[in-house]
């Protein structure tokens, strides 16, 4: 009897003793966080283990497939890479500097000129490239697809004339757009000194072309689907239709418009690199074709680190993205995933 | 003699999937100027689409409606409106949902602090200051029934129009609403038409009762003066024999004469 009344307060010693996160404050959250960020990282190492595992068993006319431990190489090879290109680079313009600097003193009216670097493009900037292409092509189909669909939202009539436009246009594949695009902008865009290389507004325009409906189509329905009530309202106030556009309108479509917008991001991402591919245009989808062709034991190695890095910045983009709506919305409790 | 509002034969029929649907027939009603009007019957027969109409957010199919010696077709800030569930902006405060009608209504009329202390006025008259900087969200629904009422107010409507203002707030707190209202119509003399559900309501509030008989095809059935005196107050008034009895005659109306349809299946 004795002994188990000594267990038990023995026990209730050691709880009280116990840490709780509920003890400390916002000890919650910091729990509930932990919980989530150590289920990730037990998700990632059980990945990469059976990544490891399956790559050993796979090979291929060009080596054995990449495992982690080959990426991680290849990692170090493109970021080497980069890192001496930079230098040949700053080289290159320093011997320009020294050999201009050199005429000027024999001859003070002589010619100089400083010749642009003409290197191989690397991993790194063949990311800036896509990177480049994708936000301008992104934000092209924006100036076009919001206000597309606000008016499609606003007017049931001109919703009814778009719609089959909408509906036929959006299944079509990029590639499909790519010769066409390609044509059209080597014939119109002509001038002597461009701003841009062709080859990225055509890249810019396919991503565009891919891009616009998600937006278009989420943004009519937000438009369209303001409660009743608050049109009413705007009606009875008389709001002129810049002020209930942007008064009523505006915010109440804002989290389908942004929906729309993620959509045609993660759309333009991927259709970017499918069109570099098939184009040779400059960027992550020509560097994994080149990788292809080239053909050395390195190259699987080489693509897979692309593979990784696409998926990764499409995730950095989405995250982005998020965090904007966050900034323009007006209702901050909303989760958003 | 023209009346303030007048509303001269108004019928109305919609155009729904199940071919067309005559909702009002006939309906035909004189407001004075100051005068406090209550729509009374049962659900669906109507009200809203006559208030509606008033608004100038629906169009009669024939008939029409005069205010103030102009024909009513089209929304105005004239013709303010509260709506049942409050239809606040709940992306503005307070404050916001009110100077939004505010600014479209005295545009080149009122300067910046001239609007500035109108709104707060009229966010005073329903007591409501003190949350002038909250999100609807973070209100009560009697509180954000205020701001709907103090937004119409700050328009300064020639008609005050109330669709089931009170429908959805517990006893308690529709009781002090409604306390609010006759207050600031004792003060404003504003001419109010209001539609409710609720029997003591109607009594305690209004002028007239007006009560509409059962749809399809609804027309207004009878039409009842309360002359009981102003100030009213409600617990004087539940003994009261002259409101015992206009309360009867409502009952009557409602429960008698003009059953709820779906009551005589059951
Ligand atoms: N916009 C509309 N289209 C079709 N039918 C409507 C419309 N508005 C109201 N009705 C019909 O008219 C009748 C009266 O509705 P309403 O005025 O809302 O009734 P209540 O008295 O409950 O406010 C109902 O049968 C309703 O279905
Ligand atoms: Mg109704």
């Amino acid at each position: 009897m004795h002994s188990i009344i000594s267990r038990y307060a023995f026990i209730k010693r050691e709880q009280a003793w116990r840490f709780e996160w509920s003890d400390i404050p916002g000890g919650m959250a910091i729990a509930k966080a932990l919980r989530a960020w150590s289920l990730a990282a037990a998700g990632i190492l059980v990945f990469l283990l059976l990544w490891q595992a399956t790559a050993n068993n796979i090979n291929t006319s060009l080596g054995q497939f990449p495992g982690p431990v080959q990426v991680w190489t290849q990692i170090q090879n493109l970021t080497d890479e980069y890192g001496r290109e930079q230098e040949r680079r700053t080289d290159f313009y320093a011997r320009q500097e020294v050999r201009n600097v050199q005429l000027l003193a024999q001859d003070p009216n002589a010619d100089v000129r400083v010749r642009p670097y003409t290197g191989r493009p690397t991993f790194i900037d063949q990311i800036q490239t896509s990177l480049m292409t994708v936000a301008f092509g992104f934000f092209i189909a924006m100036l076009i697809a919001i206000p597309l669909g606000i008016l499609c939202g606003l007017s049931e009539s001109l919703y009814n004339a778009v719609n089959p436009i909408i509906q036929l246009f959006k299944p079509v594949s990029p590639l499909a757009w790519l010769p066409l695009v390609t044509m059209v902008v080597s014939a119109l865009y002509v001038s002597e000194s461009p701003m841009f290389e062709k080859s990225f507004i055509t890249s810019a325009i396919t991503v565009a072309l891919c891009c616009l409906w998600p937006t278009v189509i989420n943004t009519t329905v937000g438009v369209a689907s303001v409660d009743k009530d608050l049109i009413n309202v705007s009606r009875v106030i008389c709001l002129p239709t810049h002020m209930h556009i942007r008064k009523i309108v505006l915010p109440s479509a804002i989290p389908l418009i942004f929906t729309g917008m993620r959509l045609s991001l993660a759309t333009g991402w991927m259709v970017l690199i499918a069109a570099e591919m098939l184009a040779q245009n400059p960027g992550l989808g020509k560097f994994i074709w080149d990788e292809f062709q080239n053909g050395s034991s390195d190259s699987l190695g080489r693509i897979m680190v692309a593979v990784l890095v696409i998926g990764f910045i499409g995730l950095i983009l989405d995250k982005l993205m998020l965090t904007l709506q966050r900034r323009v919305s007006w209702d901050k409790q909303t989760v958003l995933r | 003699m023209q009346s303030y509002l007048e509303i001269s034969k108004v019928g109305i029929e919609f155009n729904t999937e199940s071919g067309n649907f005559r909702a009002l027939q006939n309906v035909n009603l004189k407001v004075e100027k100051g005068e406090f009007i209550s729509l009374i019957g049962h659900s669906g027969c109507g009200k809203s689409t006559v208030l509606n109409i008033l608004a100038g957010l629906y169009q009669a199919t024939e008939g029409g409606v005069i205010l103030d010696g102009k024909e009513v077709n089209a929304p105005s800030p004239d013709r303010a409106v509260v709506f049942q569930n409050h239809a606040l902006l709940p992306w503005l405060t307070v404050y916001e949902n009110v100077e939004l009608g505010v600014k479209q209504v005295f545009k080149g009329l009122k300067s910046k602090t001239e609007m500035a202390d109108w709104i707060h006025h009229n966010l005073d008259l329903v007591h409501i200051t003190h949350a002038m900087h909250k999100r609807p969200h973070e209100i009560s629904g009697g509180m954000k029934q205020r701001v709907g009422i103090a937004r119409c107010l700050a328009m300064q409507p020639k008609v005050l129009l109330m669709d089931e203002p009170f429908g959805a707030l517990d006893a308690l707190t529709r009781a002090h609403l409604q306390d609010s209202v006759m207050e600031i119509h004792a003060r404003l003399g504003t001419t109010v038409v209001m539609i409710t559900h609720d029997v003591d309501e109607a009594v305690l509030l209004s002028d007239r009762i007006v009560m509409m008989s059962n749809g399809p095809a609804a027309t207004i059935g009878e039409i009842l003066p309360v002359t009981l005196p102003r100030p009213r107050d409600r617990l004087a008034l539940a003994e009261d024999s002259d409101f015992v009895h206009a309360r009867q005659q409502v009952l009557q109306f409602l429960y008698d004469k003009h059953k709820f349809p779906g009551a005589k299946a059951a």
